[in-house]
């Protein structure tokens, strides 16, 4: 089966993803941590859709009950998470107009 | 698995090839506080498209999916809404929750599959639940501290380590067995139980001052968990945003270790609250200076370049709100205010700016460690309120100091050090801080709130 070939193509894509994260991730600013704690905590809880799927499908009772609250708990991420994100980054403001009546 | 309906799997593939793409715009974006708001909308709409492509899927029955999801919403509001202070702890929580997706769908996915399940798939799925199991147990345990539900010290017995590694061992095994023998379904449940176990019993011996290096840990296992589960159900999108949350959460605690001159092994494995009671014993009379508030805000009026130093303790007394009145009062008599940050000052990464930020301090007056300590020796006032360890200079001299060798923020070197203490108890981790009785340092005792309270309002009578 190509169940071999999907596995190299999965790993390729794993350690090119690890790559990005950690050269985009480097950059991100130190004041700037904990929002992005809270956002990647959103975007991680795309594991919804593996257990979207798994409620959808409604292979048997077990998964469907699993499926059901996994999909509960990842939204409450996402909602959540997006959220919080958004509240702290309407927080960050810098203090340019103050600079301008100093510079006057 | 794949390839059944052509044109709408394809269409669903370029969907999550579109998200993974915003997805990594999202956290570039979060590289500066002006186009980070823009990543939010990114990463939103990366999910709405992942979401929406995923419903397409053929022959799903949707009311369930529905009530989940408005079941998930309801839950998700009000932790958007949590107050800042409780952010470490709100975080704590939704990696549970993220790792509670990842491990439900792992163990379901284990009952549908095996024992037709090959050797490889099997080993991801037991790392996917191993991995997720323990994080949700060790961050509930995290969130449980922080909330102070459980007490914050590190709680120690004899032979921890050994349990421990026993337990790991175990759950090893057992996987180990799984991938020999898929059939032996009973031994799943051990290997979840145990998980669960270890993530409890990791965050057992962890204190309150290592909080910033476990979040970010259990940060890094769920988005590795998460990646492994993206293995199981050959989805690249998932792979993707694993691998991306999994580095964040590396980075972090790499940077958080750093900022402690502790190894992750030690931070985990080696409980910090037994060291400190030799070190605190027998100094017990030594003099110290103290000051009023009218001659704190006589001082702080008298400077030209003053540099506050936050820790955890301002959080705790919420004082942000009157630091940043005593920023304004002083910014207004033309001071230079600034504020050094360290890395683990708080109780996660970033903790101090974003309670700082709430308080409309703006982010430009917010410095780095790195970046401010060279500025000490020219400043007027070292200002420091609800921070202990990070300015304790024994970490630079005393090689017997349990956090000898950890970089700390200079305040030592101003002209004046001014510290605002409850009292002379030691601090978090229980370390005499020689930094207290220096003959530049003026002692001020007193709730941090009150006494910035007291500062601010002599600040503003004595001027009209």
């Amino acid at each position: 089966m190509n169940s071999s070939s999907n596995l190299i193509n999965a790993l390729f894509i794993f350690v090119l993803a690890g790559f990005i994260g950690f050269e985009v991730i480097r950059r991100v600013s130190p004041l700037l941590h904990t929002p992005l704690m809270s956002l990647t905590n959103a975007l991680d809880a795309i594991a919804v859709v593996g257990a979207i799927v798994l409620v959808g499908e409604h292979k048997s009772t077990l998964s469907t009950v699993f499926g059901f609250i996994a999909v509960v708990a990842a939204t409450s991420n996402i909602v959540g998470g997006f959220l919080i994100t958004d509240r702290m980054l309407k927080m960050f403001k810098s203090s340019r107009p103050a600079d301008k009546s100093v510079t006057k | 698995m794949t390839g059944e309906i052509g044109a709408i799997q394809v269409l669903i593939e370029l969907l999550y090839l579109i998200a993974s793409v915003l997805f990594i715009l999202s956290l570039k974006w979060m590289s500066s506080p002006t186009t980070a708001r823009h990543g939010i909308w990114a990463g939103e709409i990366g999910m709405v498209l992942a979401i929406g492509g995923t419903l397409l899927n053929h022959g799903m029955s949707y009311h369930l999916i529905a009530i989940a999801l408005v079941l998930g919403a309801i839950i998700g509001v009000p932790l958007g809404e949590v107050a800042m202070t409780a952010v470490p702890q709100r975080t704590a929580l939704s990696h549970a929750f993220g790792a509670l997706c990842v491990t439900l769908v792992g163990s379901a996915e284990f009952y549908l599959r095996t024992p037709d399940i090959s050797r490889f798939m099997m080993a991801v799925l037991s790392l996917e639940v191993i991995l997720g199991g323990l994080t949700v147990t060790g961050s509930l345990m995290a969130a449980g501290k922080l909330q102070e539900i459980l007490p914050q010290r590190p709680l120690t017995y004899k032979g921890q380590n050994l349990v421990n590694f026993l337990l790991l061992a175990g759950a090893l095994v057992i996987a180990v067995s799984l991938v020999l023998h898929p059939g032996a379904r009973s031994l799943f449940p051990f290997m979840v139980l145990i998980a669960l176990a270890f993530g409890v019993l990791l965050i057992i011996p962890i204190g309150g001052a290592d909080m910033p290096t476990v979040i970010s840990l259990l940060n890094g296992y769920a988005g590795l968990s998460a990646a492994a589960m993206g293995f199981v159900l050959d989805s690249k999108l998932l792979i993707i945003a694993g691998a991306l949350d999994g580095s964040s959460g590396l980075i972090l605690s790499i940077i958080m270790s750093k900022a402690m001159n502790r190894s992750f092994t030690n931070v985990l494995f080696g409980a910090f609250g037994q060291v400190q009671a030799s070190a605190a014993a027998g100094e017990e009379a030594r003099p110290v200076r103290s000051a009023t508030p009218e001659e704190a805000a006589a001082i702080l009026s008298a400077a030209n370049r003053v540099i506050v130093v936050p820790g955890y303790g301002m959080a705790v007394a919420q004082a942000q709100h009157k630091v940043r009145e005593l920023y304004d009062a002083l910014t207004k008599r033309g001071v230079d205010v600034r504020f050094a940050i360290h890395p683990v000052a708080g109780r996660m990464p970033g903790h101090m700016n974003v309670l700082l930020a709430e308080a409309d301090v703006p982010y430009d007056r917010l410095i780095e460690m790195d970046e401010i300590n060279g500025d000490f020796p020219q400043t007027d006032v070292a200002l420091v309120i609800g921070a202990n360890d990070v300015t304790n200079p024994a970490a630079r001299s005393d090689a017997s100091s349990p956090i000898y060798g950890m970089p700390i923020l200079d305040v030592d070197k101003a002209h004046t050090v001014m510290v605002i203490k409850r009292s002379m108890n030691p601090g978090f981790a229980g370390i005499d801080n020689p930094l207290y009785y220096l003959d530049n340092t003026l002692m001020l005792f007193g709730d941090a709130k009150a006494f910035v309270g007291s500062i601010v309002r002599e600040l503003s009578g004595g001027h009209g």
